[in-house]
């Protein structure tokens, strides 16, 4: 099982004076289960490219393989591709709309034909997924924190039990605790599920810290596609085209250039502590 | 004189039923005192909902308190008659460029300010091309900020502030949508601004390694100023930060890491330079 991209391009206004070539020949294939994470400058083709991922947008040419069959043949089940690929966009707490948080994340099983016995069981679930307390569910979802509006936005997707849950930018704008909670609670419900997981960020040490794999976009390109590991080992590279290095791996490169012998291809904090300790250790 | 002081300030947001009764009362703030001199870089830090965004706009009469008072260049924001005079010396920009640019072009945007202050009109276009020049966006100057990058358009909503002069520009998360080129562009910018025109920047983020070079940072939490320092002062107390939701730098955590697994290395390491140079030290 897997999403294939063959050979994609897209164009918005094709044939008008704002015509714009968003993404150029782009081939990727994120197999069942990753935790992918997908960087690049604004208006690299990141929020084009996701949006291709569940049929909201059309390709101008190419094939999309959802587990093996091309959604733009004729007949393709698109109703049921949107439920199984479930996008939390930008700030998704604009999308909040009913009168209790609950109804809210009820709306997205609602819609998929459910009984409202299941729409509820299916709801609660998902408001314990993403750690919301009880106290809310009653409540207007207009009467919540940022980051609980957030959260609840996230419950809303979950609710329709996506196989894959893509989210673009889940913590703009969201103080340093919030951001933890809502990666740390998404790289749990990984690991507890089969679920794969597509994670835009701008912040290359959260996109460190959770992903098995890094797809960086540039002018509607795929520019590298590898671990972050290898990926942020071209940081001058990553510089050029609007993005960076965490900022450990700089620590490193710096340390390396005056003397000590660490290995700078690190992407977190307990990485570079490890390789700092070894360092220290070697040479006494 | 303080080019922004608050005495005891306090705001409070009615709740309203449907039929517009006052339902109850939230308190945003509650009781700050802050002073602020002219030419300083001061960062306001707090969680979601700590009244960061209502403190910020107090600073330009988008809001008056409920009770204290605030004073921009010793003007009282209560004030109608200061009104103007309040908001030409604190300028504001917010979270998304793309709300605060109405222009079609660069230029004509960022000449949208000084016209509605009754500028001269060859005086206003010194005063855009001064500006864009500044936030380094000059060479954009006919181009449709819609073609723009988030950092780009950014920069021309500060040129935008820049052009009405203010002594004081207050940045209300400007770098939340912004990618790392965008974040560091602004940055620099303001630095820029700093030093070459001695502008007064107060800065509201998440970031904390925006804010490392600030003379002064401020906490909130509920409403009140919970701690009060220098950078140094500040992100030396990380478990307490911990307890406001806040972060200290990645650097900063490193350092904290290195020293619980028993490397000697100074409290209150901020940049990289004073990590790198500790280390060797141990080297």
């Amino acid at each position: 099982m897997s999403i294939k991209l063959d050979h994609i391009n897209y164009v918005y206004s094709e044939g008008t004076a704002y015509e714009k070539h968003a993404l150029k020949d782009v081939c990727l294939e994120i197999p069942h289960g990753e935790f992918v994470g997908i960087i690049g400058h604004t208006g690299s083709g990141k929020s084009t490219l996701i949006q291709h991922l569940n049929g909201l947008l059309k390709a101008s040419s190419g094939a999309l393989y959802y587990n093996g069959r091309n959604i733009y043949e004729e007949g393709y089940p698109m109703k049921e591709l949107r439920t199984q690929v479930g996008l939390v966009f930008q700030y998704p707490e604009y999308q909040l709309f009913e009168v209790d948080v609950l109804t809210d994340v009820c709306f997205g099983p609602k819609n998929q034909g459910l009984s409202p016995e299941e729409c509820k069981e299916r709801a609660l679930e998902a408001l314990k997924l993403v750690g919301l307390k009880e106290k809310y569910y009653q409540v207007s979802p207009f009467e919540l924190s940022g980051g609980q509006k957030r959260r609840a936005a996230i419950a809303g997707v979950l609710a329709m039990r996506p196989k894959v849950l893509v989210l673009d930018e889940p913590t703009a704008g969201l103080d340093p605790k919030g951001r933890d909670d809502i990666l740390d609670q998404i790289a749990y419900l990984h690991k507890v599920s089969d679920m794969t997981v597509i994670l835009v960020s701008h912040s290359m040490e959260d996109i460190a810290k959770y992903a098995d794999r890094i797809i960086v976009m540039d002018h509607g390109q795929v520019k590298y596609n590898d671990t972050p590991r290898a990926v942020f080992a071209h940081y001058l590279e990553l510089e050029k085209i609007g993005l960076a290095a965490p900022q450990v791996t700089y620590i490193m490169h710096d340390l390396r250039e005056h003397g000590l012998a660490v290995d700078p291809r690190v992407t977190t904090v307990k990485e570079a502590a490890d390789e700092i300790m070894r360092a220290l250790e070697k040479r006494k | 004189m303080d080019i922004i002081k608050t005495e005891h300030l306090v705001y409070e947001y009615e709740k309203r039923d449907e039929e517009g009764n006052v339902i109850g009362v939230s308190r945003a703030i509650d009781g700050v005192d802050v002073d602020v001199t002219p030419g300083q870089f001061v960062a306001v830090l707090g969680h979601n909902g700590s009244g960061k965004s209502t403190f910020a706009k107090h600073l330009n009469a988008i809001l008056v308190p409920t009770e204290g008072t605030v004073w921009v260049d010793g003007k009282n924001t209560r004030d109608p008659g200061e009104l103007l005079p309040v908001r030409q010396t604190a300028g504001m920009v917010f979270q998304n460029p793309d709300n605060q640019i109405i222009g079609t072009v660069v230029e004509e945007d960022v000449g949208f300010g000084p016209e509605n202050l009754g500028v001269p009109t060859e005086d206003i276009w010194k005063r855009v091309e001064e500006s864009l020049k500044a936030v380094g966006m000059l060479e954009y100057r006919h181009h449709s900020p819609n073609k723009l990058s988030g950092g780009q358009k950014q920069r021309v909503a500060i040129a935008g502030v820049v052009a009405m002069e203010p002594k004081c520009i207050v940045l209300d998360e400007p770098t939340a949508m912004l990618d790392p080129s965008g974040r560091k562009e602004v940055l620099r910018t303001l630095k820029k601004l700093r030093e070459k025109k001695k502008v007064t920047v107060i800065l509201i983020t998440h970031y904390m390694e925006e804010v490392i070079d600030a003379d002064k940072i401020y906490v909130m939490d509920h409403g009140h100023v919970v701690m009060e320092g220098t950078p140094r002062e500040i992100f030396s107390q990380v478990d307490t930060l911990k307890k406001y939701r806040l972060d200290v730098p990645q650097v900063t955590i490193l350092a904290d890491e290195l020293k619980k697994r028993g490397l000697e290395i100074p409290d209150g390491i901020l940049r990289k330079e004073e990590l790198v140079e500790a280390l060797c030290r141990l080297n």
